[in-house]
């Protein structure tokens, strides 16, 4: 097959997956109350209304403290049990492993499910610290991918030589191991807090009915019929995504931290 | 343990952190969901400890062998068409310079954390009346009058294939990237061309992968549970939709749990296949 052919199937699966949001782009413009396409009357009236109608505002905002507070949470759990299955094989390190992986290799569902549940016993059901925790546990596997992926390309001899030169476990994590860890962190960070940001049944499951985050808001409001609000929200929510790991590919190395391994910058 | 260095940089307590997070939030959650799977159910919308199998019983019925054959043969096409389009795809962008990869990458990314509602949303826009296709083929002369083509089947596993793609070329991409481009080279130079030296050397080195793939998006679209509602029929309501129906709208805990219980065998029965074909990979 030749290059323009390759190139042209990889443009127009491309194009598949852009068209529902090119629509929804310019479904958020229309004018009055209505999803049409083309747009009638454009206008930027629906963009300015989301932030004057507290209806979303507060969904808003519960989505932006779960997503950044359980982000950090699950860096926390996903640092130290990287750091530890680092060098070490033994039932121990394989077990903390696969409880990290097994979140995200399972039907969401069947967490939620196991979260609502054991809310439900322990009694914070309907509370945002039950979502935040819960997200935080299922994301982990993101950060945890990442930071092993870090630690994977740190130099022994660079370790090594921070120890001859008399650097204790602590000196030498803080000097050595965590600067280089920093970018793998960061990007991991940022995974999660998209996936937790896009997240809708474990937060629905835990405390849907009590804090409303942005995607189940935008589900309820489904219910009620369209507007163009919807159209706004989803554009803001696809930019921002794109934003986030536009970031991590510009100041990072994407194609590396989703595990190829031969390309070099160029 | 004589070939493991002097000293390892973290030390052993620092396991117990994570171990007491994952197991308190994690282990403990899935073992009281066993239990409850097997409680008594209570009509005040809660459950009464106990040991029963009356929720299990309940899927030897016709209603759930439906539910079942919708949710699995749903999710097989989807993974089917997903790891079609998806390998070549995946093949062709690792081809690719660096910049290029970035950018796809980051639309894949950008569209594997789009949440389910808002694809939903966003398909049943493009799939209706007044905003979709229907109204180009109109305009092209193609239907007669302009029509929507949601909620069915077809806007159902499209819907299911757009979540599923991004995970399967992210699954396939870094053993197609570490693939050895001499192999291919080699293959080229002994006469082979393009189209053979793919279904010939690509595909028999990647079976592994391919097969991985397809189990992986067969669990993820399994887990689908809102484009079932939004882009489905009620009959094409799968075992995710059933489940969260039964613990939050029936208020039935035991039997929620009993169908996450199945569900979660099944995933996992899955992977451990997709892991068993990935080692087969490594030893050949």
């Amino acid at each position: 097959m030749t290059r323009t052919l390759k190139t042209t199937y990889v443009l127009i699966i491309l194009a598949l997956l852009l068209a529902p949001l090119v629509v929804v782009a310019a479904v958020s413009l229309n004018g009055p109350q209505t999803l049409r396409f083309p747009p009638v009357e454009p206008s930027l009236r629906w963009y300015g209304e989301l932030f004057r109608q507290s209806e979303w505002l507060v969904p808003l905002r519960n989505s932006l403290v779960i997503a950044a507070c359980a982000a950090a949470l699950s860096v926390v759990i996903a640092l130290p049990l990287a750091l530890y299955v680092w060098q070490r094989r033994g039932v121990a390190a394989k077990a903390l492993t696969g409880m990290g992986l097994a979140p995200f290799a399972l039907p969401p569902v069947i967490s939620a499910l196991g979260f609502m549940i054991f809310w439900m016993t322990l009694g914070g059901y309907g509370q945002i610290y039950a979502t935040i925790i819960s997200h935080g546990v299922f994301l982990v596997t993101l950060p945890l991918v990442t930071i092993s992926l870090g630690l994977k390309g740190i130099d022994p001899l660079l370790i090594e030589a921070a120890r001859v030169m008399g650097g204790g476990r602590w000196v030498v994590f803080r000097t050595v191991i965590l600067p280089l860890l920093i970018p793998y962190m960061v990007s991991g960070y940022a995974f999660a807090f998209v996936l937790s940001l896009n997240e809708y049944i474990i937060a629905y499951m835990v405390a849907g009915f009590t804090v409303e985050t942005l995607p189940i808001k935008i589900f309820n409001a489904l219910r009620y019929g369209y507007t163009p609000i919807l159209a706004v929200v989803s554009v803001i929510f696809a930019a921002l995504s794109a934003l986030i790991f536009g970031l991590i590919g510009r100041f990072g190395n994407l194609p590396r931290l989703l595990g190829a391994e031969r390309v070099t910058r160029d | 343990m004589t070939d493991t260095p002097s000293q390892t940089a973290a030390p052993r307590w620092l396991g117990l952190w994570p171990a007491a997070m994952l197991t308190l939030f994690f282990l403990v959650p899935f073992g009281i969901m066993l239990a409850v799977s097997v409680a008594h159910r209570d009509v005040s919308g809660f459950y009464e400890w106990g040991f029963e199998w009356g929720s299990y019983a309940r899927f030897l019925s016709v209603f759930f062998a439906k539910v079942m054959a919708v949710s699995l043969s749903v999710s097989l096409a989807a993974a089917a068409i997903c790891v079609l389009l998806g390998f070549p795809f995946t093949v062709f962008l690792s081809a690719m310079g660096h910049t290029a990869q970035t950018r796809i990458l980051v639309v894949l990314l950008s569209v594997l954390a789009l949440s389910e509602v808002i694809i939903g949303f966003s398909l049943s826009t493009l799939l209706s009346q007044t905003a979709g296709i229907g109204n180009l083929f109109h305009w092209l002369g193609l239907i007669p009058e302009p029509r929507a083509y949601t909620p069915s089947l077809f806007a159902l596993i499209a819907g299911l294939c757009y979540i599923g793609f991004p995970f399967a070329v992210l699954v396939l991409y870094p053993p197609i990237s570490r693939l050895d481009p001499e192999l291919i080279e080699a293959a080229r130079v002994m006469g082979a061309s393009g189209t053979r030296a793919f279904f010939g050397v690509i595909i028999p080195n990647l079976r592994g992968a391919i097969v991985g793939a397809f189990i992986l998006v067969f669990v993820f679209t399994l887990g689908s549970y809102l484009l079932p509602q939004l882009l489905g029929r009620s009959e094409h309501w799968t075992l995710s939709v059933h489940i969260t129906d039964q613990a939050i709208y029936q208020s039935n805990l035991p039997f929620a749990a009993a169908m996450s219980v199945f569900l979660m065998l099944v995933a996992l029965a899955l992977v451990g296949l997709a892991s068993l074909a990935g080692r087969e990979r490594g030893a050949a």
